[in-house]
């Protein structure tokens, strides 16, 4: 804290001798009380965002200390939300950091009965090579007599919290490789 | 300087009567009922800002509500009531008595706050905006405040011992950390439709006046503010209400009076037996010395 | 901005609760705000007047408030008569429902579609819109018999000539006329018998919306998917439109139908697709059958009027992005290189395949159909039915794990050994994690910047797509077949960042903007050009990295800014805050009240002005009129607001482009407990079914053993949680106040069952029983409908047996029936049987559903007719 204790800071000393006498308000501060500052005056960075859950697209500020997001709230400069938050937004923070994330790769082998480590670059590896035999086994130029140029073989189901540019990566992807069933929660 | 007795009942500036040199404008909370739509951000915001942790996970029938009441780790708590209507006649008409109101309740920061008064390590301290924290770093997890509290909101917290504050007494500070970074209350900041206002009390109380004489007149007749009035029993509340029924209605105590009201005059009888016994030591004192 | 606000098919306290901080800030001004939903929710606390209506039953007292609207001639008239097409006349052979049992002319019962043919105006060549061209062998059969497909997205069907019209309205078969009569038996009396909503609260409803439109004032309505999700979605907001249309409240402030999205960026994923049937812009994806070259596609609508005119610089922008320098003039910009939809390839189709068929592999990306789609069992067959499942995701989700502990694992349906799917979880990075943009429900892009890596394996979606597609490329790299083109000339080059190698997401946003010829970044999609020299990923995106800035990342704060805030984040199309706006200003130009002011002409600075960037050619005047020959957008005349659509009108009869009808028209959901009163069609004759084993339907109406189902439940979201729960049920600090799977059932209906207050109660249909908590509540009311009294049951649908609170997910119940439109599946309204206690385990489950089929005599065939008998 950098204050040093000395005799002098003794709540029953201040208590008597300062003017809270009854010894409820200042003299009984501690140090520690006294120095209290909201964390978010100490992150190392301000990071703007927008919250993830419904589309209203409330503003939120991210606060960032030693690389850890260590609160998550409403941006009064937004027009849409003022700086405001609904349940969901405000545990924007335990969504990102809570217990529940998993972070590493995780494999089930055909008929497997539990889960298995896998390196990430394993993995990719092992899907594009999937990707590759799928597209190639279910591949049609044709349906009855006209040209599809496709493949039955990839499908994909996509939540709508993805980014534009995610969605614009996939769908350009995705039709490279010919496959049409390529579908989203704004479907469902 | 006010009387002994004035510093335990009735109007006065807090934060001023607990030793603050020329201490900011008292802060609190106006939390107008009748705009909260029982969103919960408040309930949420506050956890997130203060850490406290899940208060259980169970479903109580309560309406909505399933965290029940304020206690130390549910600091602001969202009621919901539903209001029965008559028996009804006519399926699908709208009943004109139901009602589902929604309440965020919160530590009500009493002028005359009873948990800080009979605190015996000085845990609870009364803050230059004139909220009242309690102090991790000092308590000592006695509990005395615990029925102190005319409204049953500062509990102890249980759970392992190695989580955080666990014994200690916990409620609402009034986000004190945000305060001394001039910032509202995580819950205040929050709250989408401005049901819970934070900001001067003096200007709060000009506001919710406004408010409720605007409702009445639009035939809310039952609109009323509860906690506002400095000359109640609590000498007015830092965190008050706007409600749409009887307090009882949404489980507040319709009258809380501070339970150390009658201290002075506790303290007055305690000091003569005190001082009768310090009489009869030196008496005893001298005699020995004399003999 | 809003007198009245109406929130129907939505609850918008509950689901937009920041967003209606703006409905109680009009209500403090004076606004009236009603809702209308079977349940008495946080939205009805808050509104003047809550009017409960029977589930699935919303045109009818939408048709209600139009034959209002018309009876008591409280139309906007000069506003009707100039921006609608309410004086087109309609071809001699268009018979209406009213004349065929509820069925509009053209209606093959075998195909189960319509030919619309007859439904277009007199004398007018019409052809249907590229949006609906999927479905089925309609579209095709109709595309064959209009000479020509077009393709005009999802705006606006191809019209070929103006149609006939008659300004006075009187004209017996006038758009106007058609409507009254069409509307006639929308009666309250009618409403009350179908809806059960009284009289006396229609005639308030009728009163306050009415009261608060004209010229001076504007009535708002604010829907989400309890308007979408039905097997008649498209037709409820086609009625909304009709009346706002009518009313005068399109277009102008205060006004509107406003969609209350439910994701982040759900209108990103549609402006952007990652639907089967679109491209980039709402561009259709092309048909086989139909576009066999880039002249096919565009042929038609490079006839048309208004901005679907330019489609060919639109697509030919978007191909030159994809493909950069492969894509030539010579090769048709690499047109052949897009695959070609035959049908519906919808996510429904893509399960039923899987059930079927199997094979091949799936990726979920955010998203938990285990738990969250409609007959969420036929969901997991078919993700055990696959060669390979990726998944994306924060938390294990129960589309992971089904193969470990599903529900058909419980019942011994499959075992685990048996259930050859290879699973692949890769977790994923959270919006703080990466940069990008959501499009928010007002189609603004909002930038959201990265404040921290990801941590462990999580990653980005871009990150994801973009090294898989690297990699697959350099699997590929040197393949000479013909299929490969497409992937190895794909553009495919972003620049990488960070010490993950995170594509550059700015660098993704600035193609999906575009280049001019020289490279620079476009300003706007007026500049896309059709020979090759511009590139755009998505054309009504153009303009969001104008001068190289990303506009998305704007934040100029909003107390700095007018009340329209046009600095802050980016609106498509061109930063316009409310579309087409041209309608707030009268046909010349003048704004039609003080109080309503918003664009309108300036006569002396020669342009259209006001508070929003003017959805309007900025220089063309109120006076001008095409020459004949004019084509795209300037054969949109000075008065004509409605620029996407190839008349400018705003449509209150759809002559094309719908694939149930023209107009809407109540029919009753298809598994419901009462007849039709409108019509002897019961069910929408054009709704699309699955007949599968695992997907059998109720008997409906007044077929025997619809009895066995004489309830209705509704499925929705709480507060508290999000969607199928992957981002809420794994959180403390939501579970916590939603703790557990309930049902919320009205005290009547508790006393007729036995239902008790916090004890169990088991849900049944023909597809699943699932359990539930009871929360008995007045918020719940009886119905009366057609003299009997309805009892429905509220389920809220965010749960699954992953995460911290738990229970059975209420789409186990539903069955997939679509829209036939838009392939939506239909939640809202069906029927079901619900007891006291807990359902039973294992096998016994099966044992006890089959039970119910048998009883209501339920097989292959039942509920699967198109026409009424």
């Amino acid at each position: 804290m950098g204050v040093r204790k000395t005799a002098l800071q003794w709540p029953v000393l201040r208590q008597i001798t300062g003017p809270d006498v009854l010894g409820r308000g200042a003299a009984t501060r501690s140090a520690h009380s006294a120095q209290l500052s909201p964390r978010t005056a100490h992150a190392d960075k301000l990071v703007k965002s927008v919250c993830p859950f419904c589309a209203v697209g409330c503003g939120q500020n991210v606060y960032v200390k030693d690389g850890a997001v260590t609160q998550i709230e409403g941006d009064p400069d937004s027009p849409v939300s003022r700086g405001r938050l609904c349940p969901k937004g405000s545990a924007s923070k335990e969504l990102v950091t809570g217990p529940s994330r998993q972070y590493r790769v995780k494999y089930r082998r055909p008929h497997g009965t539990h889960w298995e480590d896998l390196e990430l670059d394993t993995a990719m590896d092992m899907i594009a090579d999937r990707v590759i035999a799928s597209r190639k086994k279910f591949w049609a130029w044709e349906q009855d007599g006209k040209r599809v140029r496709r493949t039955s073989g990839l499908a994909s189901l996509g939540g709508a919290t993805l980014d534009n540019e995610e969605n614009y990566l996939m769908k350009k992807l995705y039709t490279a490789l010919g496959a049409v069933e390529v579908e989203n929660q704004a479907r469902i | 300087m006010t009387s002994f007795a004035n510093r335990l009942f009735g109007p006065l500036d807090p934060a001023t009567e607990a030793g603050y040199l020329d201490p900011p404008t008292r802060k609190g909370f106006f939390t107008d009922t009748s705009v909260c739509i029982g969103c919960k951000a408040c309930e949420v915001a506050c956890k997130e800002w203060n850490a406290v942790p899940e208060d259980g996970i169970s479903l109580t029938g309560m309406s909505y509500d399933n965290s029940v009441g304020l206690g130390a780790s549910t600091w602001r708590h969202v009621a919901f009531i539903e209001q029965p209507s008559g028996a009804r006649e006519h399926p699908g008409e709208e009943s004109a008595s139901f009602r589902w109101l929604m309440e965020s309740d919160v530590c009500k920061h009493c002028t005359h706050a009873a948990c800080l008064d009979v605190c015996p390590t000085g845990a609870l301290m009364r803050s230059e905006f004139g909220t009242v924290v309690v102090q991790n770093d000092v308590c000592n997890g006695c509990g005395y405040c615990v029925p102190a509290c005319p409204y049953g909101v500062i509990e102890r917290r249980e759970g392992p011992k190695d989580e955080p504050a666990v014994g200690l007494a916990q409620k609402c500070t009034l986000c004190y950390d945000r305060l001394k970074g001039d910032l509202e209350p995580a819950c205040a900041k929050a709250c989408p439709t401005q049901s819970i206002q934070f900001g001067d009390l003096d200007e709060l109380r000009v506001r919710a006046k406004g408010r409720v004489d605007q409702l009445v007149e639009a035939g809310v007749s039952d609109a009323q503010l509860y906690g506002h009035d400095p000359r109640d029993g609590v000498g007015g509340a830092g965190a008050f209400f706007l409600l749409l029924d009887r307090p009882e209605v949404y489980g507040l105590p319709p009258d809380p009076v501070v339970t150390t009201k009658a201290l002075p005059q506790m303290w007055r009888q305690a000091a003569l037996a005190a001082a009768t016994l310090l009489v009869g030591s030196l008496a005893a004192f001298v005699e020995r010395r004399n003999r | 901005m809003s007198d009245c606000i109406v929130i129907q098919g939505s609850n918008m306290a509950e689901c937009h609760p920041v967003g209606f901080q703006w409905v109680m800030e009009a209500k403090a001004r004076g606004a009236r705000v009603i809702h209308v939903d079977p349940r008495f929710t946080r939205t009805s606390a808050m509104a003047d007047l809550h009017v409960p209506l029977r589930a699935g039953t919303d045109i009818a007292l939408l048709g209600g408030l139009i034959n209002y609207v018309l009876t008591h001639e409280k139309d906007f008239r000069e506003y009707v008569v100039a921006y609608t097409n309410a004086s087109a006349i309609l071809g001699e052979d268009f018979v209406d429902t009213d004349d065929l049992g509820g069925l509009f002319s053209g209606f093959d019962a075998q195909g189960r579609h319509y030919d619309p043919s007859t439904w277009a105006y007199e004398d007018a060549q019409m052809v249907p819109s590229a949006g609906d061209r999927e479905q089925t062998h309609a579209s095709a059969k109709r595309a064959r018999d209009s000479g020509a497909p077009s393709a005009a997205g999802s705006h606006g069907p191809t019209l070929e000539a103006q149609p006939n019209i008659d300004l006075t309205l009187q004209h017996p078969r006038c758009v106007y006329q058609v409507l009254k009569r069409h509307f006639s038996r929308y009666t309250p009396q009618m409403v009350e018998q179908v809806c059960g909503i009284s009289p006396e609260q229609f005639d308030q409803l009728a009163r306050a919306v009415t009261e608060n439109s004209g010229r001076e004032r504007t009535t708002a309505f604010c829907y989400a998917v309890g308007w979408t999700h039905h097997t008649v979605g498209v037709q409820y907001i086609r009625a909304a439109a009709i009346l706002q249309s009518l009313l005068g409240n399109i277009g102008r402030p205060g006004g509107g139908i406003l969609a209350l999205r439910g994701h982040a960026s759900i209108q990103g994923s549609t402006d952007i697709p990652t639907l089967f049937n679109l491209l980039p812009g709402y561009i259709p994806m092309p048909h086989a059958h139909e576009h066999e070259d880039l002249d096919a596609f565009i042929e038609q609508d490079a006839q048309t009027k208004g901005f679907w005119g330019n489609m060919k610089s639109y697509t030919v922008s978007l191909l030159k992005a994809w493909w950069g320098d492969a894509a030539t003039a010579e090769n048709d910009y690499c047109f052949d290189y897009l695959p070609r939809i035959t049908g519906d390839h919808s996510t429904f189709s893509t399960v039923s395949r899987q059930v079927e068929q199997g094979g091949g592999g799936y990726f979920l990306v955010g998203q938990n159909p285990a738990v969250g789609t409609a007959n969420a069992k036929m969901q997991r067959l078919g993700l055990a039915n696959l060669d390979w499942l990726v998944v994306r995701d924060f938390v294990m989700i129960e589309s992971a794990t089904f193969w470990q502990d599903g529900p058909e694992i419980q019942t011994g349906e499959l075992r685990t050994a048996d259930i050859g799917t290879e699973v692949f979880f890769l977790p994923a990075a959270a919006h703080t994690e990466k940069n990008g943009s959501f499009t928010n429900t007002q189609r603004m892009l909002q930038w959201h910047h990265q404040a921290v890596e990801p941590a462990g394996d999580a990653r980005s979606e871009l990150w994801f797509y973009y090294h898989l597609g690297r990699r697959i490329r350099e699997k590929l790299a040197g393949s000479t077949q013909e299929m490969d083109r497409p992937v190895l000339e794909l553009t495919w080059d972003y620049p990488v960042e960070g010490p993950l190698a995170e594509p550059s997401a700015e660098a993704v946003l600035a193609e999906i903007n575009g280049y001019d010829a020289k490279g620079e970044p476009l300003a706007s999609y007026t500049a896309l050009k059709d020979d090759g020299s511009t590139t755009s990923g998505c054309w009504i995106y153009c303009g969001v990295n104008e001068d190289g800035v990303n506009q998305a990342a704007r934040r100029k704060p909003g107390s700095e800014q007018t009340w329209v805030a046009p600095e802050w984040g980016w609106a498509w199309p061109a930063n316009r805050r409310t579309l087409y706006n041209r309608a707030s200003a009268d046909p010349a130009g003048r704004p039609w009240s003080e109080r309503k002011k918003y664009v309108w002409w300036d006569e002396d600075a020669g342009r259209w002005t006001g508070h929003d960037v003017p959805d309007f050619e900025v220089t063309k005047r109120p006076d001008y009129r095409p020459p004949p020959d004019a084509k795209a957008q300037a054969a949109i005349a000075g008065n004509e607001p409605f620029i996407m659509q190839n008349d400018g009108k705003a449509w209150l009869y759809v002559p094309t482009g719908l694939a149930d009808g023209p107009l809407p028209t109540h029919y009753e959901p298809p598994e419901s407990p009462f007849r039709n009163a409108f019509y002897h069609q019961q069910a929408n004759p054009t709704r699309q079914i699955y007949p599968m084993p695992v997907n059998r339907y109720h008997p409906s109406g007044d077929e025997p053993g619809a009895e066995v189902f004489p309830f209705v439940f509704t499925t929705y979201r709480l507060t508290e949680h999000h969607t199928a729960g992957g981002m809420s049920r794994f959180l403390h600090y939501l579970s916590e106040l939603q703790p557990e799977f309930f049902c919320e059932v009205s005290p009547e209906l508790a006393a007729e069952r036995g239902l008790e207050h916090t004890g169990w109660a088991t849900i049944v249909t023909a597809r699943a029983a699932i359990e539930a908590r009871v929360l008995v509540t007045e918020r719940m009311r009886p119905l009366q409908v057609q003299g009997r009294t309805l009892h429905q049951i509220g389920l809220p649908y965010h749960w699954g047996a992953n995460g911290l609170s738990t229970g059975d997910a209420a789409n186990e119940l539903l069955s997939a029936v679509l829209d036939v439109n838009v392939h939506i599946h239909a939640t809202k309204s069906t029927s079901c049987d619900i007891l006291p206690g807990r359902r039973p385990r294992g096998p016994a489950l099966l044992t006890f559903v089959e039970g119910y089929r048998q009883r209501a005599g339920i097989t292959a065939e039942t509920g699967t007719e198109s026409k009424t008998p």
